[in-house]
């Protein structure tokens, strides 16, 4: 979206939007995010690295700056299960984890998508254990891929605040109403800091309506029962209904940033992924989280030398911008899709987002060559020489496209 | 402690007929014929009324009880996971008073009750249950107590009777007790484990008559986390004739193998004292069930003893199993 919006008023509006400039790192600002959603309920358990999120909300609260119960769990089986009920009696709720404590809630991640309930959870993205990890892998948030979650990435902490905001804004719209997991690079993003502009509330309150479950907020005057047994009578349908939540969703995403980009100013050109230098470009990187760093570096190098490549940064996984990815990947000859993660087993062992970003681009008549890389598990750094490699790789693959390999580690020890 | 709203005011019932006969657990629900856990339920709703909101843990009380479109509960109700019943009660509680306190609904006393499984709330959810009891939100957390995972077809939970039959405890020719752990001291464990809670009980729905009813308003009026443990005679995982479901509940009082009582403020409270009222033996309530029919006279008497040491050498007969004569070392 270009800005064509000349009148003064209206920029003068767009700047008083923001309140202050402060040096935050990735779980801070997101602590001001949930400041500024005015949340109600927060439950907190340790582990890194999301942990940090958990400090900032702790002392905001103790400062007076937030309002909120805080409750310190006895696990993250509990911390879920205690927002997904917070949520249910009309409460904006919000908790996280990282890796192995993700994955102790998961049951209770599960249900809180079946109930249609909206919390909001930050996944600061580590390794799943043994051997002991504190590092990012994606494996741990990905693991909702297939659970009837809102699951986007962010890639600066200006966008993880942010972001906050966008995913109450979209999970509690009754047309919606999914869990959101925002996930973020462990250390890479959750601990490093940027100058992270922060709205003011009023602007906030002017994006973010209050949430508001009605007829299914549970009440002694709406004395309604929630998930009661159904079985083989009318699962089907209540599935069928989470698939259409999830289709509803991508629109709704859509009008979230639209609204958000003229209240804010112009900070989004497309809502599900970014795109950097690819106008002519024929050769992509496609990766997520925040590895978008390395990547946009190397891609400029390259670019001064006169190659024609770029960078797709995937911000939404679910729901998962089928029409708009596709659209945009047959522009390219090949694509290289990055995963920091990894799916045993899978078709040519690969990532996890490669398996979805070539089943979207199949019905194309012609299609970009595709291959994958694995890369950054464990918290490993991705540096800006493996992403000129791995460019240089997938630009071979537009030449001889069938004999190469399909998957490369990339940084691995041999 | 609490909210700080005015709490709800209830009247102790005073004698059967002054039962309130609205109820909140109605028709809908297919629980067996003789259940004393769906009596447990009826009773619970009745004692807190309309302005109630509950969650149920994944168990009998679930599945048997509500399914979609023939809801029994009159009052607000949720599932719960099997293990998340304090996790559950805290949120509702947490929700509710953050959003009154913030002004986004009207400020009022709402009960928030759980009720769990002896498997859900005594074995996979103990931990949240201490977590809930440790919180300072007004909720009650009744553990309703049939001594198996009903719901999955009677198997052994850490609350199941010793030497029990169950469908993991299967008597054979080698071993003619696959049941071999001792009965889980839930409510004893919580209520020493949890000093700044106020109340905790334990209970049987139908015997003395009115009892649960009565502890239920106490722990709702009291304030602040609540826990009652609920001893519940189930007709199926039993193996006895629905009939005697009331009987039974009351013989395992009078024996002394379920201990009667109440903990308010560290005070205990005999509901009903075998020590001065007598006690039935054993084998009158052991010998009644089904699933203690491959018990041989060793194992009976191994349970009669047991239950004595309970009431003649703990500390604080049927609460803690604490010996060495603390008090009298004390004078
Ligand atoms: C996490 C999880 N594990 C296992 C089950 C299967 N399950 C459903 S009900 C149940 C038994 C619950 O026993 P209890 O809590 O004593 O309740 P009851 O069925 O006896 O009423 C089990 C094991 C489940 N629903 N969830
Ligand atoms: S199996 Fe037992 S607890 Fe379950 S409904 Fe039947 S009597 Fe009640
Ligand atoms: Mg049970």
């Amino acid at each position: 979206m270009k800005q064509t919006e000349t009148d003064t008023a209206v920029l003068d509006q767009r700047l008083a939007a923001w309140d202050r400039k402060e040096l935050l790192n990735g779980c801070q600002a997101v602590a001001q995010g949930v400041r500024l959603a005015d949340v109600d309920v927060i439950s907190a358990y340790p582990i890194r690295p999301y942990t940090e999120v958990m400090d900032a909300l702790s002392k905001l609260i103790a400062d007076g700056k937030l309002d909120a119960e805080y409750i310190i769990a006895d696990s993250e089986h509990s911390q879920f299960e205690i927002v997904k009920h917070a949520s249910s009696v009309g409460a904006r709720a919000f908790a996280g984890s990282s890796g192995t404590g993700w994955m102790y809630g998961f049951e209770a991640l599960v249900v809180t998508a079946t109930d249609r309930l909206p919390p909001l959870f930050l996944v600061g993205n580590r390794a799943l254990d043994d051997p002991g990890a504190f590092g990012v892998e994606h494996n741990d948030a990905m693991a909702l891929r297939d659970m009837g979650w809102l699951l986007c990435w962010a890639t600066t902490a200006q966008e993880a605040l942010e972001h906050v905001l966008i995913g109450y804004r979209v999970a509690e719209d009754s047309r919606v109403r999914m869990p959101m997991a925002l996930a973020m690079d462990g250390a890479f993003l959750t601990h490093s800091q940027h100058m992270v502009q922060v709205p003011t509330e009023e602007a906030v309150a002017r994006f973010l309506p209050r949430y508001d479950l009605g007829p299914r907020r549970l009440h002694p005057d709406n004395p309604i029962s929630i998930a009661p047994q159904v079985n083989e009578d009318w699962v089907m349908e209540l599935r069928r209904q989470n698939w259409e939540a999830a289709r509803r969703a991508k629109g709704v995403i859509v009008q979230a940033y639209q609204e958000f980009n003229e209240i804010f100013g112009e900070r989004y050109a497309t809502p599900f992924f970014s795109e950097f230098m690819t106008d002519d470009a024929e050769t992509v990187l496609i990766g997520v989280g925040a590895v978008a760093m390395p990547a946009r570096t190397a891609v400029r190098r390259l670019r001064e030398q006169g190659r024609k490549v770029g960078y797709i940064g995937l911000r939404w996984f679910r729901p998962f911008p089928t029409e708009e990815l596709r659209e945009c990947l047959s522009r390219f000859r090949a694509v290289g899709v990055l995963d920091r993660n990894f799916a045993h087993g899978s078709p040519d062992c690969g990532g996890i987002v490669l398996h979805d970003v070539r089943s979207c681009l199949y019905p194309l008549a012609s299609r970009p060559a595709v291959v994958n890389f694995i890369g950054g598990l464990g918290g490993r750094d991705i540096s800006i020489a493996d992403c000129t490699r791995m460019l240089e790789i997938t630009g071979k693959a537009a030449e001889r496209a069938g004999d190469e390999e399909t998957v490369t580690w990339i940084g691995l020890r041999e | 402690m609490s909210t700080g709203l005015p709490v709800i005011k209830y009247d102790k019932i005073k004698g059967v007929k002054n039962t309130p006969h609205e109820e909140f657990y109605t028709s809908g629900h297919r629980t067996c014929q003789g259940c004393e856990s769906a009596m447990v339920m009826r009773q619970f709703a009745k004692a807190s009324g309309p302005r109630t909101i509950a969650t149920g843990s994944t168990g009998c009380m679930y599945v048997a009880n509500t399914s979609y479109q023939t809801t029994p509960w009159i009052i607000p109700w949720m599932h719960t996971q099997l293990g998340a019943g304090g996790a559950s009660a805290v949120g509702m509680a947490a929700g509710l008073r953050a959003l009154m306190r913030k002004g986004k609904l009207p400020e009022e006393k709402i009960n928030v009750i759980n009720f769990s499984g002896d498997l859900g709330g005594g074995d996979m959810g103990l931990s949240g249950v201490s977590g809930a009891l440790q919180s300072d939100y007004d909720l009650l957390i009744i553990m309703y107590d049939n001594e198996s995972a009903a719901n999955t077809d009677i198997q052994a939970t850490g609350l199941t009777t010793y030497g029990a039959q169950t469908t993991f405890t299967p008597p054979g020719q080698k071993h003619r007790i696959m049941a071999r752990r001792w009965k889980k001291n839930v409510a004893g464990m919580l209520a020493v484990g949890h000093p700044t809670c106020r109340y905790v009980a334990t209970a049987s729905a139908t015997y003395p008559a009115l009892d649960f009813l009565n502890k239920v308003r106490k722990a709702l009026a009291i304030g602040g986390p609540t826990f009652i443990h609920t001893f519940d005679p189930c007709p199926k995982g039993w193996d006895f004739h629905p009939r005697y479901s009331h009987e039974l509940g009351e013989l395992g009082i009078k024996s002394g193998i379920f201990p009667l009582f109440e903990v308010i403020d560290g005070k205990v409270i005999y509901s009903y004292d075998p020590r001065k009222k007598g006690r039935v033996p054993v084998r009158e309530y052991l010998e009644k069930q089904g699933r203690f029919a491959h018990l041989v006279d060793e194992d009976v008497d191994y349970i009669q003893q047991m239950v004595d040491k309970m009431w003649e050498e703990w500390e604080v007969p049927g609460v803690a199993p604490f010996r060495g004569n603390l008090n009298s070392a004390q004078k």
